[in-house]
């Protein structure tokens, strides 16, 4: 289709939605009349029955706990999509077009750089672990400390190269490690069945509470949070490692 | 009135995303745009979630009868930000295979696909 | 019943991660087996489920045991009924199916290949049994991420991995639009759950048009996952260069699931609140099952790319399966049941034909396989059966769920729709009589020049390992047993009942939420009858008759003639712009996708009273 042409439909149909947005956000109740029962009850709820004082950690892992297993998975696959997508070719022998040999840097990192991510690297992963283990306390978790974690092995590339990139992270233990994350999520709730109770229920004791929450509070939502943590990081870990080794791939064909 | 500002942030943000997909002309500025779309949603969720003086719901510091804002739809955000974070990651992955097999990165060229 | 109905979910969601994490140490076969023990596995659960929740009331899961605190929902729900566990037997069915065919012979990537079949049926099955809206985007996102990539498989070709980035894009465009609507739907009802959100939206009418726009947003994405016109150009090109098992997925259940979480959304969460402009919806969803019906057909008919015609075959049929649903009728929703399964079995078959022919002859150009198939005569009869199947005549299971949509169109005065119903199948069966004729019996003019032309689109690199001299029974097993029970099912009187019975049961909105709610019991279903469908045989007959005639013009057009070169123009006329519109670019995609909200959207709100 021509190009005008694509745009003229474009704009006829962004008209048409604009008016519907329009139509929609004036018929919602502003901030004041908006329903908030379900908000109303969590927030009334979570300290006293749950233990957690995070209460969208609560919601994520706890009451929607089901909806975070399917979103952990979409991670789950993208990473090994990334990984099909990214596979190493075949030549027509069938065997595997062997490594370019490693590049020496364009321009080797500088001492300022080296310096200062090697020495980040210790507190990054201590400020990862802290936010994977304190989820249900403040504002963390799984997700964004998994995050966290997994840009410690970056730094350690970005001073030195691939290669050492590659030594620390073992891609097979890498793998090992996300599918146990991801694993271990579904295990957690398979624990609840034991107490003739449906999958995911908070079956694991509680933990203190009142005002001695501590990171053992919560039941099971510490544990979800380690596995989440985990194959969040090694999920990004892969895909690191996969855009890399692309990357290094196609700088040895130049 | 905030509310209704962020509504309309939202529509614009989605229909100017959908703009930069439409009318792209490399493949990783597409991906973005989809960025910018999925920006959108974020900035709805989060109009639906405000209240006046709402804080935010982390009992550890403010006391349960508080106006807080409403939790349930930041887990929703949190899930669709890592659900926007795969799918673009995805995405990027088959933008670096199509740039190394045909050279190709302008969405309006790779068409082998026609009819 | 504590564990089972989340098990469809889970256990393949745990062999998934099982089997990457042995990956690299696990024997093929031994791979194979795994998927195939959890794929049937869950088919076995799905069907218990079925059966359990046929014989009273539907099967109510609260996760987490968050069970609704003074009837108000906190947590995520299943809600299993005979129709959805039915559509997730299916789903389970065919990745059998499907996961048979590529035993051992399936290139596969260590174990990623099963592990992402394992997840895509999670996700699949997780949309069929789910009863809240935010967890229907969330297995909704799955089945997208792993259709990408199980799409993209094949990444050393350009063109697997164009069809990925068509469909990558296009469906999360529609799932972020979705998710628009679960904001707007949420701000206005403050919770979740299907259920609850139609007590509230019954309790507090809202004002203006937020339902309609509502729902429309909501149904974005399911809309563009079940290829409706204009969503649907994504989905040949993802056809096109999938490998077959994933084809049969997509074809056989992943499209009609966007066709399923439609109806329930409307009918779990809308419903009442749509008296007034019910008119307004069923006009839209005819113009789109109309639309989508005939440009399916038409496009069907001038592919020469095999999975390409079968894929537009699907699209064309679910726009038939778009207009039953649009009867927003009991009887019509049982129809459309039954098409949904005939044809998914049906479409399964056929597409693991294609996939032998690719295995034996590395290619799936109809011009280039001329003739080949005479060394490969039962699977020709198969494809046969199939391509009769496809026109709807007794005593296919579609058959059946055509004559059920017939009689309601004929009770509402909408008779013109049967000729929709015609015209799609005559064109969509005689396209692939015509392939089956050309490939085996030699049959149609040979084309020298079309061949050298076209033929490195259509000829993909294998796609199986192993001899290409024979056809190993794992492959034709399963398309056998597909044709089997397509042309059985059908006939099952109790099946018939049933499914009439639920259909009903599914339309009662106000019984489901004071169920899901605890509010009340559910009140047993009237049982129907299984009813005698047969007045449609002769305009069924018609359209083999007219697919006959159809395929044999196309393939010898001399017959007609001096009358051929004025046809051939006036038809190439027709068809040309058609053609033109489908050029595989995302921009144009995404162009007609904001089009097609807008005009939808504009349709309802103007044909609301």
């Amino acid at each position: 289709m021509k190009f005008p042409l694509r745009q003229l439909l474009f704009f006829a149909g962004a008209i048409g939605m604009a008016i519907l947005y329009a139509l929609a956000f004036a018929h919602l109740p502003g901030p004041e009349g908006l329903r908030s029962m379900y908000r109303d009850v969590i927030n009334l709820q979570t300290v006293e029955q749950r233990h957690i004082t995070d209460a969208i950690t609560a919601v994520n892992f706890d009451y929607r706990g089901f909806d975070t297993l399917g979103e952990e998975f979409i991670l789950f696959v993208s990473v090994m999509g990334a990984l099909v997508l990214l596979r190493e070719e075949k030549d027509q022998g069938g065997q595997k077009v062997p490594d370019a040999a490693w590049p020496a840097r364009s321009v080797p990192p500088g001492d300022a750089l080296r310096v200062w991510t090697l020495w980040m690297t210790g507190p990054v992963v201590l400020f990862g672990i802290y936010i994977v283990v304190h989820g249900q306390l403040t504002p963390g978790g799984g997700f964004q400390g998994g995050v966290i974690l997994a840009t410690a092995p970056l730094l350690i590339y970005m001073a030195e190269n691939l290669e050492v990139f590659k030594r620390i992270t073992s891609h097979e233990w890498v793998e090992i490690a996300e599918a146990i994350g991801a694993g271990g999520y579904a295990l957690i709730g398979l624990i609840a069945f034991f107490y003739s109770k449906p999958f995911l229920t908070n079956v694991i004791p509680l933990g203190p509470g009142g005002t001695n929450i501590n990171v053992l509070s919560g039941g099971m939502v510490p544990l979800i949070d380690l596995t989440v943590g985990l194959e969040v990081a090694a999920g990004f870990v892969l895909l690191l490692y996969a855009f890399l080794q692309e990357m290094l791939v196609k700088q040895g064909d130049q | 009135m905030i509310f209704y500002v962020a509504c309309a942030v939202a529509a614009w943000l989605f229909l100017v995303g959908v703009y930069g997909i439409a009318t792209s002309d490399n493949l990783v500025h597409l991906v973005l745009c989809l960025v910018v779309v999925q920006a959108s949603t974020y900035v709805l969720l989060s109009a639906v979630g405000y209240r006046h003086g709402g804080v935010a719901p982390v009992f550890a510091d403010v006391t349960q009868t508080q106006t807080t804002v409403d939790s349930v739809v930041q887990a929703l955000m949190l899930t669709d930000i890592v659900v926007e974070a795969t799918v673009v990651a995805l995405l990027l992955a088959i933008t670096v295979q199509i740039k190394k097999r045909t050279g190709i990165v302008d969405p309006n060229n790779v068409n082998l696909l026609r009819g | 019943m504590t564990a089972l109905p989340a098990l469809p979910v889970v256990i393949p969601l745990l062999m998934a991660a099982l089997l990457v994490a042995l990956g690299s140490h696990l024997h093929r076969r031994l791979m194979d087996l795994l998927a195939l023990l959890t794929a049937g596995s869950v088919a076995g659960i799905c069907a218990y489920l079925t059966y359990k929740s046929s014989q009273g009331a539907p099967i109510v899961y609260w996760f987490g045991n968050w069970t609704p605190e003074k009837h108000f929902a906190l947590g995520i729900s299943f809600v299993i009924d005979p129709i959805g566990g039915g559509l997730a037997t299916l789903v389970a069915f065919l990745i059998c199916a499907a996961l048979l065919f590529s035993w051992r012979y399936l290139e596969a990537v260590k174990s990623l290949y099963h592990a992402l079949m394992l997840i895509f049926m999670a996700g699949m099955c997780g949309l069929c049994l789910t009863g809240d809206l935010f967890n229907l985007f969330v297995w909704f996102e799955v089945m997208t991420a792993s259709g990408v990539t199980l799409c993209g498989y094949k990444s050393e070709e350009h063109g697997p991995l164009q069809g990925a980035l068509n469909f990558a894009v296009t469906n999360t465009l529609g799932a972020y639009l979705t998710l628009t609507g679960i904001a707007l739907i949420y701000a206005y009802a403050g919770s979740l759950n299907m259920a609850q959100v139609s007590q509230t939206l019954i309790i507090h009418p809202p004002g203006g048009h937020l339902v309609q726009i509502g729902f429309l947003f909501l149904v974005a994405g399911f809309l563009v996952k079940a290829a409706v016109f204009p969503f649907h150009f994504w989905l040949a090109d993802a056809h096109a260069v999938a490998p077959t098992p994933v084809c049969v997925l997509f074809s056989g259940v992943m499209v009609e699931l966007g066709l399923y979480a439609t109806a329930r959304i409307y009918w779990a969460v809308f419903a009442p609140s749509f008296h007034a402009s019910e008119g307004a919806l069923r006009t839209v969803l005819l113009t789109m099952g109309v639309l989508t019906a005939v440009v399916g057909a038409l496009q069907c008919f001038t592919q020469r790319h095999l999975k390409r015609l079968l894929a537009f075959s699907t699209i064309s049929h679910v726009g038939l399966m778009f207009i039953g649903f649009a009867l927003l009728d009991s009887d019509a929703l049982a129809g459309t049941a039954m098409y949904v399964i005939g044809h998914g079995l049906v479409k399964a078959a056929l597409f693991i034909c294609v996939g032998i022919l690719l295995h034996r002859f590395q290619s799936v150009d109809e011009f280039e396989l001329q003739g080949i198939g005479v060394n490969s005569p039962w699977t020709g009869l198969l494809l046969f059966l199939g391509a009769i199947g496809l026109s709807g005549i007794p005593p296919f299971t579609n058959c059946v769920g055509e004559s059920m949509i017939d009689e309601s169109a004929k009770k509402m005065g909408l008779e013109w729709l049967s000729l929709v119903f015609i015209f799609a199948g005559a064109i969509t069966s005689g396209a692939v009589l015509r392939i089956g004729a050309r490939i085996w019996l030699g049959w149609g003019v040979r084309d020298e020049d079309a061949i050298s032309r076209g033929s490195q689109k259509a000829h993909l690199g294998p796609e199986t390992e192993g001899s290409h001299r024979r056809v190993p029974w794992s492959m034709w097993v399963p398309a056998c047993a597909l044709l089997l029970i397509a042309l059985a099912l059908g006939e099952i009187g109790p099946f018939r009942s049933a499914t009439r019975t639920f259909s009903e049961q599914m339309l009662k909105t106000a019984d489901y939420n004071a169920y899901v709610l605890q509010v009340a019991p559910m009140p047993a279903a009237t049982k129907h009858a299984a009813g005698d469908f047969d007045s449609s045989i002769g305009k069924q007959v018609i359209a083999l008759a007219i697919a006959v005639l159809l395929a044999l013009l196309s393939l010898f057009p001399d017959v007609l003639g001096s009358a051929r070169k004025s046809l051939g123009s006036l038809v190439d006329l027709a068809l040309r712009p058609l053609k033109a519109l489908h050029t595989g670019r995302i921009g144009d995609f995404v162009a007609w996708f904001i089009f097609g909200i807008a005009a939808y959207g504009a349709i309802l709100l103007l044909c609301t009273k």
